[in-house]
């Protein structure tokens, strides 16, 4: 800064916070975002403390939720870490919302508070309000309303069906969570005032057709292409959406509540393709505009210490071999990217204009913007995973194959093993690769009714041992007896689970 | 646009629901922790809460996932001296290289156990789930000699301490309006008149016919202002009703052997049954007294410091502390005010010609008025002649006699669940 001589005096030099001061960081922080381009939906700042901060870890962070005994459980187990402080509670949760809902701590001191504003309330509400995965894939002005009606329905269930039945459909539901999503088509917004005026509409509708699927009226048997018939036609991934519109023993209300979980995992899903940009994001944010406000004289030395401090535990990179190592930490993955593409365009070496021939001189700030609004983790890291990146966090890839007794080490931080790498990291981070890809495959129409899916493995990865489990919840839904066949990508079957078990004996 | 909203007072229980449904769903779980750790408890911690352990495995919600085995490529940090092309023998202990990034550390790391705290209230709750005082319906039900005296309704006489006044003048209210109507009609009909006629004014006849009117309308008026205010039969009196309640005071009688042979240790496992036998009742009855009886070849009635820790050597005579029991039960404790429980323990020492005495002593004096008599034999070696006495009294008095042999301390809460358990199907 030239004009430094011109500072300012700073806004607080204690540690203790208050609404005052909350205010005061955020108008200034607010207008350095704003300098820095950065597109929010309005910020709903909520002071808290840590047992609500508990509550909403409880219930997957959000304001509100139904109620289900594995919240309960999360509950306990939250708690007690807490209490023997072998976990410290996150500073903040941030939900893409609008206006966006963030949380603060009140044990915080006044340093964290600005830290967490700057990292959720601008840099997370500009991811969620950027990022074209939210963008396409959530509703952020609907999810509380359509929360609330998720809450009050469950309730009328639990108290029409009993707590019960009302548990078990959600046990099921939840297990096959991550197959209900849509990962190619758009869903339909969630509209929260409609939504409970529609539904009735479509509990009526949906039992109509369903059928189809069960009518008893013998159809003209056209016995020669009775072979190739299949239902559905083209397999469909979205197992929670094929249960809701075709399983046929299951009541109105009960569709609803699939449904409901359909729609919240839906909700979630770019979440989970974005971890390491969004926090990547935040971190960056925080970092850039609190040290902005030090250059303008508007914070302390002793708050940048403390600032720092965290700031550095948050992106630290545990080496694979300490025994606290646990996968590569988003935060510092993302955050040393997003700071080394601003290098890149920046300061560019000649390796850079060799990599990154496009970006290599450009304004930072719009490759920056640019990179937030149309990437995913997965062609993130693939896109801007810059060789010195490789070489700071020393990266190095394992190839372990089941059928041999070693490891090997196929990759590490060379000329030839840097694009290799970043293939790899990238795949690491393919939503499509880290779960088994399990899709409906067909229905017994004129027979048992038996449902059959197929995964399709990936490098030859088997089920793990869960799944007949995860098949029993899904026979719950279905009805009827329940298939799953792993295949290998020439068609051959290699495992088959069978919900009811003793389909085993008489399919062998 | 920000808003700073401070939520701290909003309600902080918003998981008590969940919480609870995973109390419930884990109940067998959470029974059998509860039940493990008031066998290995301490006595003066008998009472608190405490942690409770599932194995994570049956809490497990599945998912589809990648398990072992398979080509899979895993990018660490961090590389020390690793050479392309470099190949080492897989760890072994799960994880290292393998899986999936959750399920790695998940599994590697060992947290196998899930542990976590419930309240004292919980804890009692899980301790005495599925036990029941024997026969308390029973009772309830055949001597309610205390009664209580509750509302019912209103009646139309009584004493004028009990009058109601609201509803009193409310009844007043309606007989004034019954009583007045006609005369309302006729008022509000020569008003309406006198309105009509008063358009034809300043006509002579029709001024005449508003006087007449008018003068009629005060007499009326003056007849409903004559109707008295409040009448006798508008009086109404709150209606008090005599209700026979089941007593809630119980009695606990703590009836132990003191005598040479009974070593501290065996004391302790006594101290233990009386003390699970009174949270028991604590937890039925509004107010519990608890009288201490010891006993060697004589009986005394003591406080509880001296019943559990002071020594005394000697023969035994139990019968003594029995007919003690009977003359403090027909002293303070009237078995219709009072629902008596006697537990007793005991090494099952007693002189020789006194079983007799016993037996007939029970039979005839106690347990004809306590609801429950459970003796407790804490002893390793054989029966004696008492538990052989005891033995036809179990059968002259199936209902009201229990007795069990408790051989070590964890045999206490078992024994105790046994003496408790719930059976009301078979005493109906």
């Amino acid at each position: 800064m030239t004009v430094a001589e011109k500072k300012k005096s700073p806004i607080s030099t204690g540690s203790e916070w208050t609404f005052e001061l909350i205010e005061a960081y955020d108008r200034e922080i607010a207008r350095v975002a704003a300098e820095y381009q950065l597109d929010t939906y309005p910020n709903q700042i909520e002071v808290i403390t840590s047992e609500q901060m508990m509550d909403a870890y409880a219930s997957v962070g959000m304001p509100l939720n139904y109620n289900h005994w594995s919240f309960g459980k999360q509950f306990v187990e939250t708690e007690q870490n807490y209490k023997r402080g072998a976990m410290g509670l996150a500073y903040e949760i941030v939900i893409n919302s609008n206006p966006c809902i963030a949380y603060l701590m009140e044990e915080n001191t006044i340093t964290m508070q600005a830290l967490v504003i700057a990292h959720a309330c601008y840099g997370h509400n500009s991811f969620f309000k950027g990022n074209y995965l939210f963008q396409t894939w959530t509703d952020a002005s609907a999810i509380i309303d359509y929360l609330l009606f998720a809450k009050k329905y469950i309730s009328d269930c639990e108290e029409r069906y009993g707590v019960e039945a009302v548990e078990e459909l959600l046990d099921s539901c939840h297990a096959l969570m991550n197959y209900g999503v849509d990962r190619y088509k758009r869903p339909q917004p969630l509209t929260p005032a409609e939504e409970r005026e529609r539904q009735q509409a479509r509990e009526e509708y949906i039992q109509r057709h369903l059928n189809e699927l069960w009518n008893t009226i013998p159809q003209k048997e056209d016995s020669d292409e009775k072979e190739d018939l299949r239902f559905p036609k083209e397999p469909e991934e979205n197992l929670l959406y094929f249960i809701e519109k075709n399983a046929p023993l299951l009541e109105p209300w009960q569709r609803e509540i699939v449904r409901i979980v359909r729609k919240i995992s839906q909700y979630f899903y770019p979440q989970k393709q974005t971890q390491v940009m969004n926090e990547g994001w935040a971190c960056f944010w925080h970092y850039t505009l609190l040290h902005h406000l030090y250059n303008e004289g508007l914070v302390t030395e002793g708050f940048m210490v403390e600032f720092l401090h965290s700031h550095t535990s948050v992106v630290y990179q545990p080496p694979f071999d300490v025994p606290y190592f646990n996968g590569i930490n988003p935060y510092t993955l993302g955050y040393n990217m997003m700071q080394d593409i601003r290098r890149i365009c920046e300061n560019p070496t000649d390796e850079d204009r060799e990599w990154f021939p496009d970006i290599a001189g450009s304004d930072w700030l719009t490759t920056l913007h640019n990179a937030m609004h149309n990437y995913k983790d997965e062609s993130f890291i693939l896109q801007f995973l810059s060789p010195k990146m490789i070489r700071d966090l020393k990266l190095f890839t394992i190839l372990d194959d089941a059928d041999k007794p070693n490891l090997k080490v196929t990759s590490i931080h060379n000329e030839s093993g840097y694009q290799r790498i970043r293939e790899d990291l990238a795949a690491q981070y393919n939503l499509g690769n880290r779960e088994p890809n399990i899709q409906v495959y067909n229905v017994n129409v004129r027979g048992d009714r038996a449902l059959t899916l197929r995964h399709y493995m990936y490098n030859g990865q088997p089920l793990g041992d869960s799944s007949s489990e995860v098949l029993k919840h899904l026979h719950r839904l279905w009805g009827f007896n329940v298939h799953l066949e792993s295949v290998l990508p020439d068609g051959t079957v290699t495992t088959s689970y069978h919900c009811p078990e003793k389909e085993i004996q008489e399919a062998v | 646009m920000s808003y700073i909203i401070d939520r701290r007072l909003n309600s902080k229980k918003k998981s008590t629901v969940n919480r609870q449904r995973f109390l419930k769903r884990y109940k067998k779980h959470i029974k059998r922790a509860v039940e493990e750790s008031v066998n290995t408890r301490s006595i003066k911690e008998i009472e608190q809460g405490g942690s409770v352990t599932i194995p994570r495995r049956d809490l497990s919600e599945p998912v589809f996932h990648h398990g072992e085995g398979g080509v899979r490529k895993r990018v660490f940090p961090g590389n020390k001296e690793f050479m392309e092309g470099d190949e080492f023998r897989r760890p072994s202990g799960g994880g290292g290289g393998g899986s999936g990034k959750g399920q790695a550390s998940n599994s590697g790391e060992g947290m196998d156990e899930f542990t976590f705290n419930i309240d004292q209230d919980e804890f009692l709750d899980f301790m005495f789930d599925g036990l029941e005082l024997p026969f308390l319906v029973k009772k309830q039900l055949k001597d309610s000699t205390q009664y209580e005296t509750r509302r019912a309704g209103f009646t139309n006489s009584g004493s004028p301490e009990k009058l109601h006044v609201v509803r009193s003048l409310r009844a007043a209210h309606a007989r004034r309006i019954a009583l007045s109507g006609s005369q309302r009609k006729q008022i509000r009909e020569n008003k309406k008149q006198i309105w009509e006629l008063e358009k034809l004014l300043p006509d002579q006849d029709a001024q005449n016919k508003i006087n007449l009117l008018q003068e009629e309308i005060d007499e009326l008026t003056a007849r409903i202002k004559r109707l008295p205010f409040i009448d006798d039969f508008d009086l109404k009196y709150n209606n008090m009703v005599k209700v026979p309640v089941p007593s809630s005071k119980a009695v606990m009688f703590c009836v132990m052997d003191v005598s040479g042979s009974m070593t501290q240790s065996i004391k302790d496992i006594a101290k233990r049954f009386f003390i699970l036998l009174y949270l028991f009742l604590k937890r039925n009855y509004k107010r519990i007294e608890v009288v201490f009886v010891r006993h060697h070849t004589h009986a005394k009635e003591v406080d509880e410091e001296e019943f559990f820790y002071s020594r005394e050597t000697g023969g035994t005579i139990v019968s003594s502390a029995l007919s003690l029991t009977g003359d403090i039960i027909h002293d303070r404790y009237p078995a219709s005010e009072w629902n008596i429980y006697v537990a007793q323990a005991s090494d099952g020492d007693n002189w020789d010609g006194d079983s007799d005495t016993c037996r007939q002593l029970l039979a005839n004096r106690v347990l004809p008025s306590v609801q429950y008599f459970a003796y407790v034999e804490i002893t390793t070696g054989p029966h004696q002649n008492l538990w052989l006495e005891y033995e036809r009294l179990r059968e002259e008095f199936p209902e009201e006699f229990a007795m069990h042999q408790i051989e070590g301390p964890a045999d206490i809460y078992p024994v105790f669940r046994k003496l408790f358990e719930k059976k009301t199907e078979s005493a109906a």
